[in-house]
């Protein structure tokens, strides 16, 4: 649990500076989505240049964020939670998971009736 | 694309051996699994069961291909949720290598179907279990002594 040295950075400085890049969060987001997308994949979905993605990406994998696989000929890239399971498990997880859940549980609940109640209105007035 | 796939991948302050044995080993896959255990000689071709801490059955398959401490391949097949069972077998492979004098695991787990249920549902479980092991190997002590997800 504990991020281990390597040099003075330490691992979970790597995730935390991985992360704070919102250009690298939609990454993120695109291979949570589909896994195991090629470069030109990930490159054909945004308006920045091959050699920033590839550059975003080298960072997002030093950070073991993404994992990368060969097939054949093309390098495929994941996204791997573990290291966000482990930020999750060091602050939340322990202790505070049931309750949390509960909250996110009613905050959901209480907006999708604020939408239905919505809905419902606009369907009234026609 | 045809299948789903995720990836998992950790890096654990151990030897290869360890990380073989954490996951070949019952007694010691209990302590990070949240209690399940794996039954088989892990040999090629060998029968393979996974177990919840009750003895029931969850998954099952067989050992396609061993070398150990490196690689570990599992066919697997849920056991207890018919639309899981009903995908068929998927593939899950353990990949132990030494990177910069630490282990690397990765975990490749892949159904040549689209939008698997199975791939799905054990998602949320790997990130858990892989914590649990790295910190287990490391500080001999759990992360997460129960399933969030099962409460």
């Amino acid at each position: 649990m504990v991020a281990y040295k390597r040099g003075m950075v330490t691992d979970e400085d790597k995730v935390f500076k991985a992360l704070a890049d919102p250009s690298r969060r939609r990454l993120l987001d695109r291979l949570r989505q589909d896994s195991g997308l090629s470069l030109n994949d990930l490159c054909e979905q945004y308006d920045m240049s091959r050699q920033a993605v590839t550059k975003h990406l080298a960072i997002l994998e030093a950070a073991n964020l993404v994992v990368t696989v060969k097939r054949g000929r093309e390098k495929l890239h994941f996204l791997n939670p573990v290291p966000i399971n482990e930020i999750y498990t060091r602050w939340i997880g322990r202790f505070e998971a049931g309750r949390l859940q509960a909250l996110d549980n009613l905050k959901k609940a209480l907006e999708e009736k604020k939408e239905h109640e919505k809905e419902e209105k606009k369907h009234g007035q026609h | 694309m045809a299948s789903t796939e995720f990836v998992y991948a950790t890096y654990i302050k151990a030897t290869p051996q360890d990380v073989w044995n954490a996951i070949t080993s019952p007694e010691f896959m209990k302590q990070y699994w949240f209690g399940s255990y794996a039954e088989s000689d892990f040999k090629t071709g060998s029968p393979w069961k996974l177990f919840r801490e009750n003895g029931e059955i969850t998954d099952s398959g067989e050992i396609v291909e061993s070398a150990p401490p490196k690689r570990l391949v599992i066919r697997w097949r849920n056991e207890w949720k018919p639309e899981l069972k009903a995908e068929g077998y998927s593939r899950c492979t353990f990949e132990i290598e030494t990177v910069a004098n630490v282990t690397k695991l990765t975990i490749t787990h892949v159904m040549d179907k689209e939008g698997s249920k199975l791939i799905g549902a054990v998602s949320g479980g790997w990130p858990k279990i892989l914590s649990n092991l790295k910190s287990l190997l490391e500080t001999g002590e759990l992360v997460l002594a129960a399933n969030p997800a099962s409460h």
